[in-house]
């Protein structure tokens, strides 16, 4: 019980230091609605009604990657991560607290973003809401840990986009199969099996990416 | 040649030229690694000189 | 030696994949790419599993020296990831006119994993050499091999979302035993060339690392 009770305590940190911050999360509602806006001028007139959706779920991504960088940036300015893994903490408690406190920033920002999508472009029905909820976790998840690996490294910023983009294309696949086809069902499924999958590697796996 | 055999044999020849290429930068590498050799044994034959020298 | 062994299987193989074989009933002489495509991206997808094994070997053990094993591996099934996604291009370009096509799963496949482990690269250029970048290194050539399985079904997937226009071939149908020997020859040729050029980069490696080692012991 007391893993959950770590992993409470490093969630909370995270929201209440944004909460005080408010750095990342306007950034990425900002983000999201411009680029939204750019995708105006980037269809073309003859363009199909389904062509949006699939450029909502790549301003999604590329939101993700927003919030993602900044994920590990308060941990790096004052080496709190060396301290937490220093703790006695599970490590993978860290990666589970960071996870969910992205997928809080996520959902925040799609708050936002799929009224504004509504507006500007095609209806949202619900299985779009529980694609992006499904896909939030797989983006988070596997963001999280990339995020940890890019934190530890020279090129950071520019080093999470290329870790982290074919790693999601199958979210991509989910989340636009889920919105245009007439079965959403099976994308959805397959949204869950990606989320299972990919959060049970990166749960195992994040001791080894922030220690020697 | 029909137009089918040319690129049946260029598949092939991509393979081939692919891997020779891998074998001459190979060869470059293990030069270079064969003149760092006999410069460290310079090196190493300086340092006996000086101790016993 | 595996280099010998290479040589053999693949002058074998690749007469009968010339001389030997017959024509392909629908395809004709063009299908003949199919012995040195398929051959080329199993061996990449085996440098992969083999990077992944060691990758793991590397967590479990710590010991280091997994790192350059999982390196070249890595290393490896790019080399041949590269080739399949050419002959691969070269067969799309016989068989349709086009050089890429999205509707073949295979390539797409490629296409993604070239992408990863390219990331794969940049990850290692940008974290100081020690057990820090080997342990990330391993986790990420772990959560490639997950996303071989996971990739392709996404692209499965997304067939019928994305490409209306769907070239069919029948790749795997009922391969004849002529066809079957030959591909497995040329496939076991391929392993045992990809053998090969590990062992020899391995080894390139290890040298290169010691005498890096000896120049500063002796300054």
């Amino acid at each position: 019980m007391s893993y959950l009770a770590d992993v409470g305590t490093l969630a909370r940190k995270d929201l209440l230091l944004e909460l005080r911050s408010r750095d990342t999360v306007p950034a990425m509602l900002l983000f999201v609605v411009s680029t939204l806006v750019v995708f105006n001028f980037a269809l073309p007139a003859g363009a199909s009604d389904e062509a949006a959706y699939g450029l909502l779920w790549a301003a999604l991504v590329f939101t993700a990657i927003l919030g993602l960088t900044r994920a590990f940036a308060a941990e790096r300015e004052q080496r709190v991560l060396d301290g937490l893994v220093l703790a006695p903490a599970d490590r993978s408690a860290i990666w589970l607290g960071k996870a969910i406190a992205v997928v809080a920033f996520l959902a925040l920002a799609e708050v936002v973003a799929l009224p504004a999508f509504a507006l500007f472009f095609e209806p949202v029905g619900w299985e779009l809401v529980a694609a992006v909820a499904l896909a939030s976790v797989g983006l988070a998840v596997v963001g999280t840990l990339l995020a940890a690996m890019a934190a530890a490294s020279r090129a950071r910023e520019l080093l999470l986009p290329l870790l982290f983009l074919p790693l999601v294309i199958p979210i991509v696949v989910g989340g636009v199969g889920a919105s245009i086809a007439d079965d959403p069902g099976r994308y959805l499924g397959f949204l869950a099996l990606y989320d299972l999958i990919f959060a049970i590697l990166s749960w195992a796996s994040f001791e080894y990416v922030v220690t020697e | 040649m029909t137009s089918a055999e040319k690129y049946v044999t260029a598949a092939y020849l991509v393979v081939l030229g692919v891997v020779l290429a891998y074998i001459v930068i190979y060869a470059f590498k293990l030069s270079r690694l064969e003149r760092e050799v006999s410069e460290l044994a310079e090196l190493a034959r300086r340092k006996r000189e000086e101790v016993t020298g | 030696m595996l280099a010998a062994a290479a040589a053999g299987l693949l002058l074998v193989g690749i007469a009968l994949a010339f001389y030997w074989v017959p024509n392909a009933p629908d395809e004709g002489f063009r299908q003949r790419i199919f012995y040195i495509h398929v051959p080329v991206a199993l061996t990449a997808y085996a440098c992969f599993f083999w990077a992944a094994w060691k990758a793991l070997r590397l967590l479990w053990t710590r010991d280091q020296r997994y790192d350059l094993e999982s390196y070249t591996a890595v290393h490896m099934g790019v080399i041949f990831g590269i080739l399949t996604l050419v002959t691969g291009s070269i067969w799309a370009r016989t068989s349709w006119g086009v050089w890429w096509t999205w509707s073949e799963r295979q390539l797409v496949l490629f296409l993604v994993l070239f992408l990863f482990y390219s990331a794969y690269f940049m990850l290692r250029y940008s974290v100081d050499p020690g057990p820090r970048r080997a342990s990330m290194s391993a986790v990420y050539a772990l959560f490639g091999v997950v996303l071989i399985p996971v990739s392709f079904l996404a692209i499965r997937l997304s067939e019928e979302l994305i490409h209306p226009v769907v070239f069919t071939r029948d790749v795997n149908s009922n391969l004849a035993g002529s066809q079957l020997l030959t591909v497995s020859v040329c496939f076991a040729g391929m392993l045992a060339l990809a053998g090969a050029l590990y062992v020899n980069e391995l080894t390139g490696k290890r040298v290169d690392e010691r005498l890096r080692e000896l120049r500063e012991a002796l300054s």
